[in-house]
């Protein structure tokens, strides 16, 4: 399967009204067809705010952003997992992912679910399952929104040590089968280390790349030791001793 | 279990005090059973209920479109919410009469009493509804880049269904009152009227029987249709403790 769309991001200006410094201004960042790209840095810094930009759902901002060379908010959506699970009270799992595609069947969409250990659950209102599998849900829909493209705003914030192992080792499954290009926003050191192949630090405002790393080894073949290697380079800025 | 109550209380204050005016419910049931087979019973309720259920739907209908627009577009409805104050406010009566002078006793004219009646009330709710909206939602709809009938159905109307139920319950309690009204006021024909009629001759018992077989109407309604409407279409909501 061919790799998910290059990016060209290049943000003239976004400042919200009422904030006095823009939160980005002559921002420019490229990613590469295939990668998983981690946004990284404090809350507030803007890695939601850029998501949404990429997504279309905010287009009050001057400068583009093409996916495939195309207007972000013309492409096809992006699939997208917000912080919270937002999924729809009143459709059922099977009901929210096929929310994504028209033309969905309720077999696919079983499909999907049973992809993130949902099989059990398509007919379940979202109330009456977990936050974490509220989560997952979302992320069977971000799936069938675009296989190709992912957009994840913090998606492992606030979930137990045993189901953020389960995401890490689901999404790096999915990238090693299909190569989408991802993108997800994070504050955490270890989310990054198991997952990106390159790490955007924002600091500041507006917010500038402080530090652009690689990450080469594909996630799916990590082991601890080098992911506490990623971690340290992720912490200091030069590459690990453990690397070489 | 109410009502059985209701209608024991009524039977036993009726022998208590038997008079001409002050009919058992036994026989008003049994002048519903007459009136209901060989009187125009039957037709009359037809009549009534046509009306009632044209004006509801219609209203319906109007009050949720203009509702979501009014909720939806802060000028319109600053321009508009005087005018809404003022259909909340007039007297039914007023309508009623108003219209029958320009359009005559006509079927339409009574409609259109009823529908402007009742439509400033499921506007108001609608609106209400339209800006209790979470913009989570309509982020989502916009990031799934859903088509504008999709995002009806699958953003728009579940949140606003709470709204139009209660819309729907206040609003039939009202047409049902109104209609009554009205149709005393002039045609030809209804439970209005009959009732009307009835009373010039002080036939209690008649008007007894027809109020009753209105209210069955009524009861069925609520239980048959309103009921197990809200149930199912509410159904994603936990069930309260």
């Amino acid at each position: 399967m061919a790799p998910g769309p290059g990016l060209t991001i290049s943000i003239a200006e976004k400042r919200f009204p009422g904030a006095g410094q823009p939160l980005f201004a002559d921002f420019r960042l490229d990613i590469a067809p295939g990668s998983v790209t981690a946004l990284f840095g404090p809350s507030g810094i803007g890695k939601s705010t850029l998501l949404r930009l990429i997504a279309g759902i905010d287009r009050d901002f001057t400068g583009g952003i093409a996916i495939e060379g195309i207007p972000a908010h013309q492409s096809p959506p992006s699939g997208i997992v917000f912080q919270d699970p937002r999924l729809l009270p009143w459709l059922t799992a099977r009901d929210n992912v096929r929310a994504a595609a028209p033309t969905m069947s309720a077999q696919t969409a079983d499909a999907a679910l049973a992809q993130v250990g949902l099989a059990d659950y398509p007919t379940a209102w979202p109330y009456q399952i977990s936050g974490g599998m509220q989560r997952r849900v979302a992320l069977a829909r971000a799936f069938a929104t675009n296989p190709r493209l992912l957009l994840l705003d913090e998606p492992f914030i606030s979930l137990d040590q045993a189901l953020v192992d389960d995401l890490h080792q689901l999404l790096a499954d999915r990238v090693a089968t299909t190569r989408p290009t991802v993108i997800f926003a994070s504050h955490s050191a270890e989310d990054v280390a198991r997952l990106a192949t390159r790490v955007i630090t924002l600091a500041g405002r507006p917010a500038t790349i402080a530090q652009d790393l690689a990450f080469p080894l594909p996630p799916a073949h990590r082991d601890s030791a080098t992911m506490a290697a990623y971690a340290s380079q992720l912490a200091t800025g030069t590459p690990h001793a453990a690397l070489d | 279990m109410s009502l059985p109550l209701l209608l024991l209380l009524w039977q036993a204050l009726a022998m208590a005090f038997p008079h001409r005016l002050f009919p058992a419910p036994s026989a008003v049931a049994v002048e519903l059973w007459l009136l209901a087979a060989d009187g125009p019973l039957l037709s009359d309720l037809g009549k009534t209920l046509l009306r009632a259920t044209t004006a509801f739907l219609i209203a319906m209908a109007l009050g949720t479109a203009l509702g979501i627009v009014l909720g939806r577009t802060r000028w319109l409805d600053r321009l508009f919410s005087g005018w809404l104050l003022v259909g909340l406010n007039l007297p039914a009566i007023v309508v009623a009469i108003v219209l029958y002078i320009w359009l005559g006793l006509t079927e339409l004219a009574l409609i259109a009493a009823v529908v402007i009646n009742k439509v400033p009330l499921v506007i108001t709710t609608i609106r209400e509804g339209v800006r209790s909206f979470s913009a989570d939602y309509d982020e989502l709809a916009t990031a799934l880049r859903l088509a504008p009938l999709r995002r009806l159905r699958l953003i728009t109307l579940p949140q606003l269904m709470p709204f139009i139920l209660a819309a729907a319950r206040t609003g039939l309690s009202l047409i049902w009152k109104i209609v009554l009204v009205f149709e005393v006021l002039g045609s030809d024909g209804g439970v209005g009227y009959r009732v009307s009629i009835q009373f010039q001759f002080f036939d209690i018992t008649g008007i007894l029987a027809y109020t009753t077989a209105f209210i069955l109407v009524v009861l069925a309604v609520e239980y048959g249709l309103l009921r197990p409407l809200e149930r199912k279409v509410l159904q994603w909501r936990p069930a309260p403790a």
